[in-house]
């Protein structure tokens, strides 16, 4: 009993002041020249402030100690000129090999899309040809205190992405709007998400497990709470997860064309609303303006239906650049789209009456 | 010639030496600041702008500090948050640190070379009375449509560009502050070359001057490149232009290589005038020569050169190829050899001395030991591969207030000990100021220690919340962070009861000290070296 309460006491305490246990061979690699130099800076400080704390107790006036005059010492200078640089090649040479393999993004088992938004993480798996958008699951009132936080608080999503263990997966990152950043540290992956541009970076999950890290770059207002989350599955697992996810994502196409009962639009758009849009317009439809304007009461949601589905579908342009209201029309499904403008037409003090089937927002986006 | 301060008139009637500092008539009130061309009028201005903005920056630290005290939403939205991280970082940066450097030049380099005032004394004037519009500029910006500028200090594009008039206010303001900037550096570059006394060769400079001189060429170089930065951000905001819209043809990251070609010679801009603070006091209190005074002058100018060569080190996340970040991280640890040349340097005069440690001495200390603490876990930030896990967390908060506020702060608090004397003809306490010393000296590394553990284990910087596992090393931060703060008021209390009723100074209170000032009487008169003083 003790010894396992000192035992995850000590397991606590070495995750609060050291690197997250690596699970990957560049997580460790990373881990352990992080180790080896810091060793090797602890050693040198030590050396010098002994030297320098040793004249302070020795070389005061109070203990009658006489000021040498000297000044220079050519020996001296270059010899500590000198020695510093070759300490330095011995740090440049494991941290090169470490970079070379780093930056091998060649032959991978498996291709994944990270797609970074604000603020939530889009995966594809190109090669079986279904992906699905990454939400936080903490709830808004554990973050407001109005109940008590979760093992995972702020660490935890709707729908992790899902790897198998021991394969070589390149991931090529980008992001839909400002730039985001992947990061797991427990595999030592950290790429920033550049929108435009897509960058590579790999990782071989060597341990079954849940893996938590967290967009590293700032990118507006919610992004402290946009975390990644990877779980590595055993192999069988991980296909059974897999055929079960190309299942869902041919069942799940909705047809566009399918005529809507208003109110299984509103049920569904309050479900899409929460996942995509409350984080800035809030759950009560009133914003935070000026930033983010109210849609309770808007000219917009209670005006003409075509205005409408061009913000939702296009975005907001200002003076030629893209707003914090970004399009929407390649990340959510004509069914959704529909669903979550119906509903914003019919909540909170809205009462507009119509309903947007999917098949005019089909129309619209031509 | 009714309105010299009495206490200035007393003095410099019991000083005949110095006859000739009847000439100082200045009119009286508001107006002798607003028009003064005088060095040390402006040197006093400087200074205590950039205290009021120490504090001001303080606030806004204090705030992000309650915030994190522990997990969950508490006082601030997270949009307000990201505000007061990024002005926070823009007030301590260019209204804290960056004019103290220039007060300290103002005060010290005419008398440390024996020259008479600056080379461009209405130029001073303008360079200072800059600086309170930009700083209106900033904290306007927190009351206007969209609040103030939240995309961090580094602007990254393309969340600057989405950003609301708050962004437009910032980057104006960093135009004006450029330009206070590049006319300060001008200045002191002309009167450093063309004012020095008879004798006074370059090689026989006081360290504080050489390394002003380097540090007014690197800012010269890098704030244009800053005002580029900020100006194509604003075209492409308001312009059409698509510098860095990878849809119309530009790339987000070219705006951080640009940024950060200014931001990492500003680095050294920040932390040169305090090596030079450093290297005047731990050879005046060990009463012995600066060890190396050559080989500092080549080190502070390799450190300058080298500046240059390694900004993509802020930016080994991006994606860069393999041949980049080995470059750049080569580079970065070559830095590795000239600092450590100067913390040799530093500890060999100390070395056989024959040391007593007054307040100015303490700092001093202070700074070497904290700073190449800094420094080391700035090599450790330059090993690419563990920069990529630690980078964009607390680790890196920690790092650079290693350097910026136990670095530079705190030789700037040295340097204000040090030269107060000087300055108001006055002696600050010695109690208070070691008291000041040891509770900064505490606070400090109870704030900033443990985020180095907090960026280790995985905490994000510039987030309003983090996970539980978190909460501990935080909430110690939060509690250093306040006692640091409060601190600071020692200091204030002190430097004003000095000057309203200190004990007089007399003309050398430092027993070590040899530069040229301390030949001039305590408080220095308002005009001094209108006749040039003869160096051997």
């Amino acid at each position: 009993m003790l010894a396992s309460v000192l035992g995850t006491g000590v397991a606590r305490a070495a995750k609060e002041y050291n690197l997250q246990p690596p699970v990957t061979p560049i997580g460790e690699q990373i881990f352990d020249l992080h180790i080896y130099i810091m060793w090797i800076c602890v050693v040198i400080f030590v050396g010098v402030f002994a030297v320098m704390f040793y004249s302070i107790f020795a070389h005061r006036k109070s203990k009658g100690h006489q000021a040498a005059q000297f000044h220079e010492n050519t020996m001296v200078e270059v010899v500590w000129t000198i020695i510093p640089f070759f300490i330095l090649l011995f740090m440049a040479f494991p941290a090169t090999k470490t970079i070379l393999a780093m930056k091998d993004t060649t032959v991978p088992d498996m291709t994944i899309k990270v797609t970074g938004y604000q603020w939530k993480w889009g995966y594809d798996y190109i090669d079986d040809g279904f992906g699905f958008v990454s939400n936080l699951k903490t709830p808004y009132t554990q973050i407001h205190n109005q109940e008590p936080k979760g093992e995972h608080y702020l660490l935890e999503v709707d729908q992790p992405m899902v790897v198998p263990v021991g394969k070589r997966v390149r991931v090529l990152i980008t992001a839909g709007d400002v730039i985001h950043s992947w990061w797991v540290p427990a595999f030592g992956v950290k790429q920033d998400a550049i929108p435009g541009f897509v960058r590579d970076s790999w990782f071989r999950a060597d341990k079954p497990g849940i893996y938590r890290g967290q967009c590293a770059e700032l990118c507006g207002k919610e992004h402290g709470f946009m975390p990644v989350v990877v779980e590595v599955l055993p192999a069988d697992q991980y296909a059974a997860w897999a055929d079960a996810q190309k299942k869902k994502a041919t069942a799940a196409a909705d047809d566009p064309a399918k005529v809507w009962d208003p109110k299984d639009l509103i049920a569904r758009g309050e479900g899409v609303y929460t996942a995509n849009c409350a984080a800035c317009h809030q759950a009560t439809g009133k914003g935070v303006p000026p930033a983010f304007p109210p849609l309770d009461g808007s000219k917009i949601a209670t005006g003409p239906v075509e205005a409408h589905l061009d913000t939702v579908l296009n975005g907001v342009v200002k003076n030629g650049q893209s707003t914090a209201m970004v399009p929407w029309k390649n990340t959510l499904s004509p069914t959704d789209i529909a669903a979550v403008i119906t509903y914003e037409r019919n909540s909170w003090g809205n009462h507009v009456g119509d309903a947007v089937q999917p098949a005019q927002v089909v129309a619209a986006k031509k | 010639m009714s309105s010299i301060p009495h206490d200035h008139a007393a003095d410099h009637a019991a000083d005949h030496g110095h006859a000739h500092d009847e000439h100082a008539h200045y009119p009286g009130g508001i107006m002798r600041w607003i028009t003064t061309t005088n060095h040390k009028d402006i040197g006093t201005l400087y200074l205590w702008f950039s205290f009021i903005m120490f504090l001001a920056g303080g606030c806004l630290a204090l705030t992000i500090r309650t915030e994190l005290f522990e997990p969950g939403l508490q006082i601030v939205d997270p949009e307000f948050f990201n505000s007061l991280t990024t002005l926070h970082g823009l007030i301590m940066i260019f209204g804290a640190i960056m004019p103290a450097a220039v007060g300290f030049a103002n005060w010290q380099v005419p008398m440390m070379i024996g020259a008479p005032d600056m080379a461009f004394a209405r130029m001073n004037n303008w360079s200072f009375w800059l600086l309170p519009f930009a700083a209106t500029l900033l904290f306007t910006s927190f009351f206007v449509p969209g609040g103030a500028a939240a995309g961090g200090w580094t602007l990254y594009a393309p969340l600057s560009v989405q950003a609301g008039m708050g962004m437009d206010l910032t980057i104006f303001a960093i135009h004006i502050m450029g330009a206070s900037s590049i006319m300060g550096s001008i200045n002191i570059i002309t009167t450093i070359l063309n004012l020095r006394a008879p004798g006074m060769t370059l090689m026989k400079m006081p360290l504080f001057v050489w390394t002003w001189l380097i540090t007014a060429y690197l800012l010269i170089a890098v704030m244009p490149v800053l005002a580029g930065a900020v100006t194509m951000l604003l075209t492409d905001r308001h312009f059409g232009t698509s510098f860095f819209n990878a849809a119309g043809g530009g790339d987000p990251v070219m705006f951080q290589h640009i940024f950060w070609f200014f931001g990492h010679p500003e680095v050294y801009i920040m932390i040169l005038p305090a090596f030079g603070i450093v290297s005047t006091i731990i050879p005046a209190f060990s009463r012995k020569p600066l060890f190396g005074y050559a080989s500092m002058v080549y080190a502070t100018s390799s450190i300058a050169i080298l500046s240059f060569l390694v900004w993509a080190h802020h930016m080994f996340t991006v994606g860069m190829p393999a041949a980049g970040q080995i470059f750049f991280m080569y580079m970065t640890m070559l830095i590795a050899v000239p600092t450590g040349v100067k913390v040799f340097n530093w500890v060999a005069t100390m070395w056989k001395g024959s040391m007593t440690f007054e307040t100015p001495m303490l700092f001093a200390i202070g700074f070497i030991f904290l700073f190449t603490l800094g420094g080391f876990t700035g090599l450790v930030l330059a090993i690419t591969p563990v920069d990529i896990q630690l980078q964009d967390t607390y680790y890196v908060v920690a790092h650079f207030h290693y350097v910026l506020v136990a670095g530079s702060l705190f030789a700037f608090f040295g340097g204000i000990y040090y030269w107060l004397p000087k300055w108001c003809g006055r002696m600050y306490n010695e109690t208070m100021g070691k008291w000041h010393f040891w509770l900064s000296m505490i606070f400090f590394n109870v704030t900033f220690f443990p985020m180095h553990f907090l960026g280790l284990a995985g905490m994000p910087r510039r987030v309003p919340d983090y996970a539980t596992q978190f909460a501990d090393w935080n909430m110690v931060a939060s509690i250093g962070a306040f006692g640091f703060g409060l601190s600071q008021l020692l200091l204030l209390y002190n430097v004003l009861t000095t000057i309203r009723s200190g004990p007089p100074a007399p003309a050398k209170p430092w027993e070590g000290s040899d530069t040229l000032e301390w030949t001039l009487p305590s408080p220095a008169p308002y005009h001094t070296f209108e006749t040039p003083p003869v160096v051997e």
